[in-house]
């Protein structure tokens, strides 16, 4: 069969919303966008790691304590199903390390904020893993078969991210003039680069349109935007604090929310390394690596060892 | 510069046919061994495979699955099997492969019309 009439059965497939599995024939462009997107997508949860790790020890409870470590120990196994996903499409583990090292892989911008206060942990909460959370529902009927299991099992665990974040939140509104002043404060910060996450506007997003064909996407990244703000608009009333947005205003005719223009000259500096923590961020991730590298070797040797003393029993 | 590496993924299994692994950069380096993980949700169940992983050897292999796959209680009993021991069916042959049942209507219980008042049956 030649490549042309592959394409058509495989898009044929798309259509009728058959899943490809890993050994399916898919056009090599299919592949490499599954690559990038997924391995993207399990940098962000690994980096993603780094800024709530830095409040872990300063937590002001032990159960908060307690909360965000599971939180953060949450984001690492996200991590992990999707760079297993990523594999499947042929890429290695190493490779994808290499990658992300070297400044070739990209990971979601908004982790190259600063986490400033313990009110900055109910922030992410409610935005970052807010604005993730629609992001990744409907990446749960993505065409690819294993990023959808992956994403499926993501979701059921992310949804106490997003509610920890806010209770953290209503407990600061509630409390004193310091503690409601944090909060508006950490809402300030994270507000703009929350909105981001959606990515460039749709006629800014050349790959999007092949990427809803492929049924990787579902939604533009225009659409999901507007469902995060219409959400959060709604939900900053009950924490009795606003959003840093002086033009946001429900808008009767269209049904939705209207928001200022994004400062997308900050994104674009965020995403090619001029945000405020991008240099922090990789330098930790390497740093981990490198001085991880003697338990890789003493267990790969350990193993080694184990199994040839096994096969002289055996003999 | 194509090479094709000496690595097994995940549903990609079989003698000598790597599939997928056909990529254009890299080595397959010291990695650890990749792991199919099998978990039993609860005793009567059977287990059924949840992901993969990375572990040096067995041991750890189950002890990474118990941080990555049953961190809610999602399991009671966790299998684990190197992926390069995996075989599976070839998708390019499924239509012939499972051509065999499809004619076959017969080995289910709705071909057989039967008047209603025959109860229990």
């Amino acid at each position: 069969m030649n490549t042309i009439d592959l394409e058509k059965q495989f898009q044929d497939k798309i259509d009728r919303e058959i899943r490809i599995e890993p050994r399916d024939w898919m056009p090599e462009k299919y592949r490499q966008t599954l690559i990038r997107q997924i391995s993207q997508h399990a940098h962000s949860e690994i980096v993603g790691m780094l800024p709530e790790g830095n409040w872990i020890t300063r937590a002001p409870s032990l159960r908060r304590k307690a909360i965000l470590l599971a939180k953060v120990q949450d984001e690492g196994g996200h991590g992990l199903y999707l760079y297993s996903a990523a594999e499947t499409l042929g890429i290695t583990r190493d490779q994808m390390y290499e990658q992300l090292h070297s400044g070739k892989a990209k990971y979601s911008s908004i982790f190259n904020y600063p986490t400033l206060t313990w009110a900055d942990m109910g922030a992410i909460g409610w935005l970052v893993d807010g604005a993730a959370i629609m992001n990744q529902v409907p990446l749960c009927r993505a065409s690819y078969g294993p990023y959808a299991r992956a994403m499926v099992r993501i979701c059921k665990e992310e949804s106490f991210h997003q509610r920890q974040g806010f209770e953290l939140l209503l407990s600061l509104s509630k409390g004193n003039e310091a503690q409601r002043k944090m909060c508006q404060d950490a809402i300030n910060r994270w507000w703009w680069p929350s909105i981001m996450m959606f990515g460039p506007t749709d006629d800014a997003s050349p790959n999007s349109e092949q990427s809803m064909r492929w049924k990787i996407k579902r939604f533009s990244n225009d659409e999901l935007r507007q469902k995060f703000v219409d959400m959060i608009a709604e939900q900053v009333k009950i924490l009795g604090m606003t959003l840093p947005d002086p033009d946001l205003k429900w808008n009767e005719a269209r049904g939705h929310y209207d928001f200022g223009a994004i400062n997308w000259e900050e994104f674009w500096q965020v995403i090619s390394g001029n945000g405020p923590c991008n240099k922090q961020r990789l330098d930790t991730r390497r740093k981990a690596w490198e001085d991880g590298a003697w338990v890789r070797e003493a267990a790969a040797a350990h193993a080694a060892k184990k199994a040839a003393r096994a096969q002289q029993h055996a003999a | 510069m194509k090479q094709y590496i000496r690595k097994y993924f995940y549903g990609d299994y079989g003698e000598g046919r790597n599939g997928a692994a056909d990529i254009s950069t890299g080595q397959a380096k010291q990695e650890w061994p990749l792991w199919e993980v099998f978990i039993r949700s609860r005793q009567g169940l059977d287990h059924k495979h949840v992901g993969s992983l990375h572990a040096a050897d067995a041991q750890m292999a189950i002890e990474n699955a118990r941080d990555v796959y049953t961190r809610r209680m999602e399991g009671v009993s966790i299998w684990v099997v190197e992926s390069k021991h995996i075989h599976a069916s070839n998708p390019d042959e499924a239509e012939s492969f499972y051509d065999p049942a499809n004619d076959k209507v017969y080995r289910h219980p709705t071909f057989y019309d039967l008047p209603d008042a025959v109860k229990h049956m």
